[in-house]
């Protein structure tokens, strides 16, 4: 797009100029799934903005937009746009309480809110935040007994009616916008402290729209179903931000809870999910398979055999033989296409994930039924662009190469720094926090710890704070051992030690169901978690995982030094209950290390066994003692070269 | 059914006076007399074998009491069979679901629009013409229920593979697909988690207040009769033993008496 197509609401206009009866929204309805075209939404988002303009709402004011995936809080953001307005999405599962936080940072004077439950919450909040005065509600759902809150209905009428009266004022408005308006505020998370509120300008997030979009080569008849949380910064940028770019087709599910029958109805071409999503299809997908009858069952994992060979070279385009080319088309025909079409992803062309860890297996699943699964790498900061998977160079490990127009280069410790157009303007009211994280030369400290493989491929290890470094000045990233270690479904869990030793070695806790069920086929009696932890059987099963995961490590000269040399399966799971994870899982590394300091020692200074005896909290509340002698394990390690002419 | 229907309690629409049943020597109801007024909700609770039940197959006309006089809108009830309630606008809901288990979510509610389809068999075999008019718009007042009761997602489900919770739902759906002007349901929340009993109580009182539906309802669960009724009848061995608000019943002496037991 040229000209000065540079803010949303010119893209927007622009779409319904160009292709005014070109479907720009749906959303299922009653069963139905209704349609707006650009023109519809340019109306629309007019009649918003003009409704929004006659109530006081000005230049650089924010509106806050909370709720679900509603056709009417995206057109919402846009009309606050079109006013030179900042639109604040929220996350619409927060309570009250934590709405309170951002509603009174961002000083919100105008929301749009999509339900009763929303509206309950926000008046629930609004005596502590003195700014908030106006509120609109989507769905008029019990909502006839409410005082001072205004139908969206109503809100547009008196747009219409103002827009009426001030013809020239929309265009106006929309003529005074410029690229470098914040176009949206978006809050992080804020694991870390407070959130903060990250401010894009028009230009940021447009730059990050039309580089995902050139890469991918989105266009008009790309159709989304936009289901994500709106505050998050992935679905402003596929739903909201490329969606006005391109000019494609957004989708919104009926309920959350409809989103599967939906995206089979839809069938999108284009599909983002985090990987738990892509996991729990494909753990639906095998309970029927088990379900089915012998013959299905046997077609199933004979052509899922030939897949796992050659599905993902061929989506590669690296050459195969022809016998497995012939029966990945007859599978085409008998297994990955139904099943494609049974998980509403027949004509995708791109599916991305990202957020979080996939799994080997999984990735390889989806990409070998013929689905472009792959990976990118970005933050709210970042507008989640950074690192893109190009077609034909999809690694498992790495996010990628940089995305066009970013560049990444890789500080002294580790950490990651980007710059380019699509970094944000500042924190909103953090001066502190935006120096701190943009340095003199323009990179930004993403504070992920990582390194460009051998491809020029970033590959994301750690966070940059948990990274330290081997004696030998290695580097030493432990949830990136971890990680890899616990990707074999045996091995629940992992704390790997290294910062300034000499070697790495670990604690595993065993997975009981797994290893449990592996036991029992082996016909392997065991009493309990200390038993079969300690089973000489089970020693050996992980330490072939083990050994797994350093040949994986030599094979790469980055982190060759991560190899684990000696490891330990603990005699107790660990649980959040003795504090040593944390409610979300996450191994709570120091509060391990003082707890087993015994056995830290006792992996370093070369002994064969130690004693231990551990308290423990019962669900109950009570406390008890589990005490063992475990066994401390030699794992083989590999010299780079060795494992490279093996690999 | 019309969406702009104000919650607010009216004239009495449904009186029973004097009803007595006996099936044989067994004395189901003896001189029960009580009013349902439009819009209320309203709760008949006793202990197990008190006769609610046969109180509601009288209100619909399953069972025909021997004595006593219904007036139901102004007019005085004959001899009815349940197809004749239903015409005039009474529907329910069973103590045991009584849903069509091998149909879909969306058909099973579809059935409680039949009274509405004038289309013949022959016209809806080949879904022609007034079949076809008939069925495009009971499918949106269907859909306006499905939405309603939040059940989208089980839509095209059939009945059979749905937890217990969610068929109570389905069958309260089929129940308001018929736009009754008075519904009776028969314990609607039994056998049903906390959870599930909560969500079902903001049902009823959405449904209440959305479309003004009158409401008979017999419930074990005292927590819930006394939440969200409008008013109790008491009933005890057929006969009744209390009446009025949920404090009044309370306070009533012979209730307390019926459900904790007295010293003899």
């Amino acid at each position: 797009m040229a000209g000065n197509h540079d803010t949303f609401p010119r893209l927007m206009l622009e779409h319904a100029r160009v292709r005014p009866d070109h479907p720009a929204t749906r959303e299922k309805d009653l069963g139905i799934w209704q349609t707006w075209t650009w023109r519809q939404v340019a109306d629309e988002v007019r009649a918003l903005a003009c409704g929004l303009a006659a109530q006081g709402f000005r230049r650089g004011m924010h509106l806050a937009i909370i709720g679900d995936n509603r056709p009417r809080l995206y057109w919402s953001m846009l009309a606050a746009q079109c006013l030179g307005g900042v639109p604040v999405p929220m996350y619409q599962d927060a309570p009250a309480a934590e709405f309170m936080f951002v509603l009174n940072d961002a000083e919100i004077d105008f929301a749009v809110v999509e339900d009763q439950e929303q509206v309950d919450k926000v008046l629930e909040a609004k005596p502590q935040v003195p700014t908030l005065a106006h509120i609109y509600y989507d769905d008029p759902r019990g909502m006839r007994n409410y005082e001072g809150v205004t139908s969206f209905e109503r809100l547009q009428q008196v747009g219409r009616e103002f827009d009426r009266a001030n013809p020239g004022f929309f265009d106006a408005e929309v003529a005074n916008g410029r690229t470098d308006d914040v176009s949206v505020m978006l809050y992080t998370s804020g694991t870390t402290g407070k959130p903060k509120g990250v401010r894009q300008t028009h230009h940021a997030f447009i730059s990050a729209a039309a580089g995902g979009c050139g890469f991918d080569k989105l266009g008009p008849d790309d159709s989304i179903l936009s289901y994500l949380p709106m505050a998050w910064v992935g679905d402003h940028l596929f739903s909201l931000a490329q969606w006005v770019y391109a000019g494609f087709t957004i989708n919104c599910p009926e309920s959350g809870d409809t989103v599967m029958t939906d995206l089979r109805e839809i069938g999108p071409t284009y599909y983002f999910a985090p990987p738990r999503v892509f996991e729990n299809l494909l753990t639906q997908v095998m309970i029927r398979m088990e379900d089915a009858s012998r013959p299905k069952r046997w077609i199933f994992h004979r052509f899922m055999d030939v897949a796992r060979r050659c599905g993902a070279e061929l989506l590669d385009g690296r050459p195969v033989a022809t016998g497995d080319r012939l029966g990945y088309a007859l599978g085409q025909l008998l297994v990955y296409g139904p099943l494609r079409n049974v998980l509403g992803m027949s004509r995708i062309r791109v599916a991305y994930t990202a957020g979080a860890a996939i799994g080997p297996d999984l990735f390889r699943f989806y990409r070998s039924i013929g689905i472009n699964l792959k990976q990118l790498y970005g933050s709210t900061e970042t507008c989640a662009y950074v690192c893109l998977q190009p077609d034909g160079g999809v690694k498992l490990d790495t996010v990628g190469l940089p995305a066009p127009g970013v560049e990444v280069r890789i500080a002294d410790g580790g950490e990651v720094l980007v710059r380019g157009p699509m970094l944000l303007k500042e924190y909103y009211k953090r001066p502190d926090a935006t120096a701190e994280s943009i340095d003199g030369e323009g990179f930004f400290h993403t504070g992920d710890a990582g390194y460009f493989d051998s491809d020029g491929h970033l590959k994301i290890i750690d966070r940059a704070k948990d990274v330290g470094k081997l004696r030998n000045g290695g580097i030493f990233a432990p949830n990136y051992i971890e990680n890899k270690v616990k990707f074999f479904p045996h091995i629940k869990e992992a704390v790997a030690f290294g910062d300034g030793r000499d070697m790495v070695c670990a604690f595993v806790n065993i997975d009981i169901g797994s290893v449990g069920n592996w036991a029992e086929r082996r016909g392997l009696a065991y009493s309990g978690y200390t038993d079969l932890a300690a089973k000489p059987e089970v020693y050996e099963l992980i330490r072939e995982c083990v050994e797994q995961v350093n040949a994986e490590f030599a094979a790469d000269p980055a982190v060759a030094d991560s190899q684990i040399h000696r490891f330990l399966v603990l005699h107790k799971e660990l649980d959040p209950d003795d504090d040593e994870l944390t409610r979300t899982r996450k191994v709570r590394r120091g509060f391990v290390a003082e707890k087993y300091a015994v056995l830290i020692d006792a992996l370093y200074s070369g002994k064969a066994v130690q004693h231990i005896a551990t308290q423990v909290k019962f669900e109950d509340g009570r406390t008890g003692m589990v005490a063992a002698d475990l066994v401390i394990a030699e794992a083989k390690t590999f010299t780079s070269d060795v494992a490279q002419r093996a690999a | 059914m019309s969406a702009e229907s104000e919650r607010r309690i009216g004239d009495v629409i449904l009186a029973l006076e004097n009803i007595s049943l006996a099936f044989g020597g067994v004395k189901a109801l003896s001189d029960v007399s009580f009013d349902v007024r439009e819009h209320e909700i309203r709760a008949i609770i006793g202990p197990n074998g008190a006769g609610k039940s046969s109180m509601l197959n009288v209100i619909n006309g399953v069972y025909h009491p021997q004595l006593g006089r219904i007036t139901f809108r102004g007019t005085q009830r004959k001899q009815m069979v349940p197809h004749e309630a239903a015409r005039q606008g009474i529907a329910r809901t069973f103590q045991n679901i009584a849903l069509f288990k091998g149909m879909t979510v969306l058909d099973n509610i579809m059935t409680g629009r039949n009274l509405r389809m004038k289309a013949t068999i022959v016209e809806q075999a080949i879904h022609f013409g007034r079949a076809k008019r008939e069925e495009l718009e009971n499918r949106a007042k269907v859909e306006e229920i499905i939405d309603f009761l939040q059940i989208q997602h089980i839509r095209k489900t059939p009945v059979g593979r749905l937890p217990y919770g969610l068929m109570k739902r389905v069958e309260l759906a089929r129940a308001l697909a018929a736009e009754p002007s008075l519904l009776l349901l028969d314990e609607p929340m039994a056998g049903m988690n906390v959870e599930e009993k909560q969500d079902m109580c903001r049902f009823i009182l959405d449904v209440n207040e959305q479309y003004g539906t009158t409401m008979v309802l017999i419930e074990h669960d005292m927590g819930v009769v006394m939440d969200i009724s409008d008013r109790v009848v008491v009933l005890d061995y057929g006969r009744k033993i209390g009446d009025g608000t949920p404090d009044e019943v309370r306070a009533n002496k012979a209730v307390i008496d019926a459900y904790l037991g007295v010293a003899h």
